[in-house]
C-alpha cells in the first residue's frame, strides 16, 4: 500500500526551475509512464519523488507521510530506483550486484542473513537471470545489465519502483522483455511503477496511464490515447506524429 | 517472488557454490591468510643478521609472552633479539601492511577507481615534506617515542588530506573527479616543496631518500604502542562501514537510493583511511605497492564486496609486508619499499595473466 502524492511541488537547481506547480497522485499498484521532451523535467520528477533532490516548494508524501520526515534508509525500504546504467569500477558477479539491493535492510556489522540470500535468489529468478549467476556483470550486454539492476531493485523489496528510461539503449527484444517484466511485477505483485520513457509507443502499449511534462509543468495526465493525441504531441514535441492504438502493438 | 523457489531450480546458494571454486570461498581464504600471518611472524622473528632456530623462537614467545613453563635452553641474547628488536619490528610491519591494504581498498572503493592507493589524496607528499623539513631543521622534539621527523610526517599527511578535502569542496566538477584532481594538484605542490628540501638537504639527502623508500629498521615497542591503536581502531571503523563502501561502488546517486547518507559516509571512510595511512607512513616511511595491489588480489579471489574484502586485505597486507621486511633485512637493510615492488609487481602480473575467467580487474 503505497500512495504517492505531490502537492504544489517545485524543484529548482539554483536559479533554474526544473519543475513548477506540480500536482500528481499515484495510487497503490498503479502503473504510470512519465513522458516529455528532453529537459521537460522527467528526471527531476523522479529525483524529487525519491528524495535525492529537495523540493523548493510544496510537499511529496508517501502514504500521507512527508518524504522530508523519512530518513534516507526508510525511503530506500519504500522506494527502489532502477538507474539507467551503472559503471562498476571492479569486476563483480551478477548475484553480488543484486545482493546490494539488500543494503537498506542490513545492519552494519552483521552480513547478509540466510533470509537476505533467499530474497536475492528469488529476485534473480523473478527477473529471469538464473543462467547468469556467477558471471561478471560487466561482461553482460546492456539489456542483461538492465535486468540485473531491476533484480537489484526487486531485492530491495520496496512497494514503489521508479525507473529512469529503462529501455533507452536496448534492442527491441530486451525492450519488450523489460516492459513485460515491469507489467508483470505490477500485475502480479502489485508494485506501484513510475517509469520515465522516451518511447511513446512502448508507453502507449504498456501503460494504462501517462503523465506528460513540458517545460517543468504537467501538460497531460490520463490514458495514453488521450495524453498522446496528435495536437498534444505536436505542441509538446514539435513534430507531427500520430500514436495509434489499434492492433497488437501500437506505434508512433 | 511470492511463489518462492520453483522446484527443479537449485537455490541461489547452491548455484553460487557450483560456480565458485572451493579456494575462492572467503572462509578458506581467511584460514590461509591467518596461516600465512603466523608463518610470517615466526620466520620474521627467527631470521635476520643472526638466525635463531624457529623452535627457540616459538619457545621464547611461549615462555615470555604466554608464561608457559618451558625450559630455558637459549642464550639471553636470543631473547633480547626476538623480544626487543624483532618482535616490535614484525608487529609494526603487520600493522602498517594491514592498515595500508585496508586504506587502499577503501580509497579505491570510495573514489571508484582501481588505480587509487592510500596515498592518492596527498598523504604521501604531505608526509614526505614533513619528514624532509625535520631533516633540514632537526629539533630535539619527541613525543611518545616518535622522533621529530615522524611527528612532522604524521602532521604533514593529515594536513595534506584535510587541505585536499577542503579545496575539493569548492570544485565545480563532479565530486569524485574534483577530489582526485585536487589531490593530484596539492600532491604536486607538496612534491615541489619536497624536491626543494632535497636540493637543500646536502649531506642529509640520504635520510630523506630512506624515508621515501620506507623502512621498518627503527621500529620500537613504543612506536608500536602509538601506531597500533590508531591503525586498529581505524581499520575496525572502516570494516564497520563495509556496507557504505559497497553502496558507493554504484555511484553517489544509486548509493543514496539504497539509503546511504552519501556525503557523511564518504567523509567517514576517507577520514579513517587517511588516519590509518598517516599512522603507517609516519612510523615506516612511504611503503608503496601494498595498498594498491593487496586489495586487488583479494578482489580477484573473493570479489569486491567490502565485508570479506577489508578483513582479508588486513590479514594479507600484514603478512605481505612482514615477509617483505624479512627479505629486506636478510641482505642487510634494503629499503622495504624496493622489496614490496620487486616481489609484488611480478606476482601481480602473474595473477593478471592467470585469471581469465570469473573476476578480472
Amino acid at each position: 500500500m503505497t500512495e504517492l502524492r505531490l502537492h504544489d511541488v517545485a524543484v529548482a537547481y539554483g536559479a533554474r526551475t526544473a519543475l513548477a506547480d506540480l500536482e500528481l497522485t499515484v495510487a497503490s499498484a498503479e502503473r504510470v509512464a512519465v513522458l516529455g521532451p528532453n529537459g521537460a523535467g522527467k528526471s527531476s520528477l523522479l529525483r524529487c519523488i525519491s528524495g535525492i533532490v529537495p523540493v523548493s516548494r510544496g510537499m511529496v508524501t508517501l502514504d500521507g507521510v512527508p518524504l522530508a520526515e523519512l530518513g534516507r534508509e526508510a525511503i530506500a525500504r519504500r522506494i527502489a530506483v532502477v538507474p539507467q546504467q551503472v559503471d562498476l569500477p571492479f569486476a563483480i558477479r551478477v548475484e553480488e550486484v543484486v545482493a546490494l539491493g539488500r543494503i537498506p535492510h542490513e545492519r552494519s556489522f552483521r552480513g547478509p542473513t540466510a533470509h537476505d540470500r533467499q530474497i536475492v535468489g528469488e529476485a534473480i529468478q523473478r527477473v529471469g537471470l538464473d543462467g547468469f549467476v556467477g558471471r561478471d556483470a560487466r561482461e553482460l550486454s546492456l539489456g542483461e545489465r538492465q535486468l540485473v539492476l531491476i533484480a537489484m531493485a526487486v531485492a530491495q523489496q520496496a512497494r514503489l519502483l521508479l525507473l529512469d528510461e529503462p529501455t533507452v539503449h536496448l534492442d527491441l527484444r530486451h525492450q519488450v522483455q523489460v516492459m513485460d517484466l515491469m507489467a508483470d511485477l505490477n500485475d502480479r505483485e502489485g508494485l506501484t511503477i513510475v517509469a520515465v520513457l522516451h518511447d511513446l509507443a512502448l508507453a502507449a502499449h504498456y501503460f494504462p496511464r501517462a503523465v506528460l511534462l513540458d517545460g517543468g509543468r504537467l501538460v497531460g495526465d490520463g490514458p495514453p490515447a488521450q495524453v498522446l493525441a496528435p495536437d498534444r504531441v505536436r505542441a509538446t514535441f514539435g513534430v507531427d506524429a500520430a500514436v495509434w492504438m489499434g492492433g497488437a502493438r501500437p506505434g508512433v | 517472488m511470492r511463489a518462492g523457489v520453483a522446484p527443479g531450480i537449485p537455490a541461489l546458494s547452491e548455484r553460487v557454490r557450483a560456480t565458485t571454486p572451493r579456494w575462492r570461498r572467503p572462509a578458506l581464504v581467511a584460514a590461509a591468510g591467518i596461516a600465512a600471518l603466523a608463518a610470517a611472524l615466526v620466520t620474521g622473528l627467527a631470521f635476520g643478521s643472526v638466525s635463531i632456530p624457529p623452535s627457540d623462537t616459538l619457545a621464547i614467545l611461549a615462555h615470555r609472552l604466554l608464561g608457559w613453563p618451558v625450559a630455558v635452553t637459549w642464550p639471553a641474547s636470543s631473547e633480547t633479539i626476538v623480544l626487543e628488536l624483532r618482535l616490535p619490528r614484525v608487529l609494526m610491519a603487520m600493522l602498517a601492511g594491514g592498515g595500508l591494504a585496508v586504506a587502499g581498498a577503501t580509497m579505491q572503493g570510495v573514489l571508484r577507481n582501481p588505480l587509487a592507493d592510500p596515498y592518492v589524496l596527498g598523504t604521501a607528499s604531505g608526509a614526505a615534506l614533513g619528514a624532509s623539513l625535520a631533516v633540514l631543521a632537526p629539533l630535539p622534539v619527541g613525543l611518545l617515542g616518535l622522533g621529530f621527523g615522524q611527528l612532522l610526517a604524521f602532521v604533514g599527511a593529515v594536513v595534506a588530506v584535510a587541505l585536499v578535502w577542503r579545496l575539493s569542496r569548492a570544485s565545480r566538477l563532479g565530486s569524485l573527479t574534483g577530489l582526485l584532481l585536487t589531490g593530484y594538484a596539492v600532491g604536486s605542490l607538496l612534491a615541489a616543496g619536497l624536491s626543494m628540501a632535497m636540493v637543500l638537504s646536502g649531506a642529509q639527502l640520504r635520510q630523506i631518500v630512506f624515508f621515501l623508500l620506507g623502512s621498518l629498521a627503527t621500529a620500537t615497542w613504543q612506536q608500536v604502542a602509538v601506531a597500533a591503536p590508531l591503525i586498529i581502531v581505524g581499520v575496525l571503523i572502516l570494516a564497520w562501514r563495509a556496507r557504505s563502501l559497497d553502496a558507493l561502488m554504484l555511484g553517489d546517486e544509486t548509493a543514496a537510493h539504497l539509503g546511504l547518507a552519501v556525503a557523511r559516509e564518504r567523509v567517514i571512510l576517507l577520514a579513517f583511511a587517511a588516519l590509518v595511512t598517516a599512522a603507517a607512513v609516519a612510523t615506516c616511511g612511504l611503503i608503496g605497492f601494498v595498498g594498491l595491489v593487496v586489495p586487488h588480489m583479494i578482489r580477484l579471489v573473493v570479489g569486491p564486496a567490502a565485508r570479506p574484502l577489508l578483513p582479508l586485505a588486513a590479514v594479507f597486507g600484514a603478512a605481505f609486508l612482514a615477509v617483505a621486511d624479512l627479505l629486506a633485512r636478510l641482505p642487510g637493510e634494503l629499503p622495504v619499499g624496493i622489496v614490496t615492488a620487486v616481489i609484488g609487481a611480478p606476482f601481480f602480473l602473474l595473477i593478471l595473466r592467470r585469471v581469465r575467467t570469473g573476476y578480472e580487474l
